[in-house]
């Protein structure tokens, strides 16, 4: 048999790659329908990929390199935070007693969100994905995360979505969805974890935690209790 | 207790932003051994080649806001590979170096090369380095030709090149184990 034909091998070649458009892949299908020895190549090909998957060994990372990018422990402090659980008014403070059951962060937990929150409020709010579109937003977590974080549209009740970016709090990757209330900027820190519920105030901000689905939801905003909380509410609630 | 802002130390937010790169490269670092042991084909050689890749990594990572983590990890990776193949040279590579090809070099005439490096080339392992590397990165990694050419720094004419060779060098050998009395 001849050789293919040189002008078409390396088309032949994209074509099994996904690279050729349809014009040019209807070209190549109707010259392979009259050349036998293209149409051996192209046999030839599909036969080697087949073999290639079935038979190529992959190699998982060993565990050492795997150290290299695992969770560093925090570093000790000297002094810790300690944080009261304050509330602006006598009213708030009693309609969040009837919703939560009222307990301090974790400290070094709280330092976490708020340090990781300030860092972004710096000029030009970290944000990795920007969008007010929850469809664009959730399927970019994909293959970021070992998780896939729920996203909901609170635009409605005048919450909108700003974007997502990737942080790391408490010693595991998290996803952080962005929401802004008029001037106010809400980051909400999810990643799954035990059910615990709080609310802390310091320096002016507010935070929040409740259990949803098996994630633990964190939100840090400098927007007033009553507020965060009925964001809390309805991200937790709305379909 | 109050304590003053000014009291975050520097290292604390430094050990932040590495955890967050730590977490952008984690699920990629499969792929980015993966690669390094086709490349070394040897797994000690791989675990360090590795191990540079992700510290040149997490060094470069402030200005890595967007893009795509993998192709980035896995050019780094490669040059690591690279520098570290021309570290030890190893003496077999230099009888099976797809580069020393004249350009002016027809297709027909390099196909035929192909064939002829493929009577000793009976596995993947025994490739030209550079065909190794883009058949590795199209058929595993799933990656398209303008990412291989990323990864690779090569233009994508040579990416195209490469993986027909290789494929044709596998193939021949196939058919001359599959004939051989």
């Amino acid at each position: 048999m001849n050789a293919p034909c040189p002008e078409w091998r390396l088309l032949i070649n994209a074509d099994l790659d996904g690279e050729l458009d349809a014009g040019r892949a209807a070209d190549l299908a109707a010259h392979i329908s009259t050349c036998a020895a293209c149409s051996a190549l192209q046999r030839d090909l599909l036969a080697l990929r087949a073999h290639l998957a079935a038979d190529l060994p992959t190699h998982p990372a060993p565990a050492a390199l795997r150290q290299m990018l695992a969770p560093q422990p925090m570093p000790a402090r000297a002094l810790p935070w300690r944080l009261p659980t304050a509330f602006a008014s006598g009213a708030i403070a009693a309609s969040l007693a009837l919703m939560l059951w009222i307990q301090p962060v974790p400290a070094a937990l709280s330092d976490q969100l708020l340090e990781s929150h300030l860092r972004a409020l710096q000029p030009g709010h970290l944000i990795d994905v920007a969008s007010s579109d929850q469809h664009n937003v959730k399927p970019w977590f994909d293959g970021k995360l070992d998780f896939a974080p729920p996203v909901k549209d609170l635009s409605a009740a005048g919450f909108a979505l700003a974007g997502g970016r990737l942080d790391y709090i408490g010693g595991r990757p998290v996803a952080v969805l962005i929401y802004r209330r008029q001037l106010h900027v809400i980051d909400l820190y999810i990643r799954p974890g035990p059910d615990s519920t709080a609310a802390s105030a310091f320096r002016g901000y507010n935070l929040i935690a409740w259990p949803q689905d098996g994630f633990t939801c964190m939100a840090i905003s400098d927007l007033n209790a009553a507020e965060l909380q009925q964001f809390g509410d309805l991200f937790r609630d709305s379909p | 207790m109050w304590l003053p802002w000014s009291s975050k130390t520097r290292s604390d937010q430094d050990a932040s932003a590495r955890a967050r790169s730590s977490a952008l490269l984690l699920p990629h670092l499969d792929a980015a051994y993966n690669l390094a042991r086709w490349l070394m084909r040897d797994p000690i050689q791989a675990q360090d080649v590795v191990q540079d890749a992700l510290v040149r990594a997490l060094a470069g990572m402030d200005g890595f806001r967007d893009g795509d983590a993998k192709s980035w990890l896995l050019r780094i990776v490669r040059n690591a590979a690279y520098d570290a193949h021309s570290a030890s040279k190893r003496r077999n590579e230099t009888l099976l170096d797809a580069e020393i090809i004249d350009p002016a070099d027809n297709a027909e005439a390099l196909h035929s090369r192909s064939e002829d490096l493929a009577f000793a080339a009976e596995t993947l392992d025994d490739l030209p380095m550079e065909w190794r590397e883009a058949l590795i990165l199209r058929e595993v990694e799933g990656l398209s030709y303008r990412d291989i050419a990323e990864v690779t720094q090569a233009p994508i004419g040579t990416v195209m090149s490469r993986l027909s060779r290789a494929r044709q060098a596998l193939i021949h050998a196939r058919h001359v184990r599959d004939n051989a009395p």
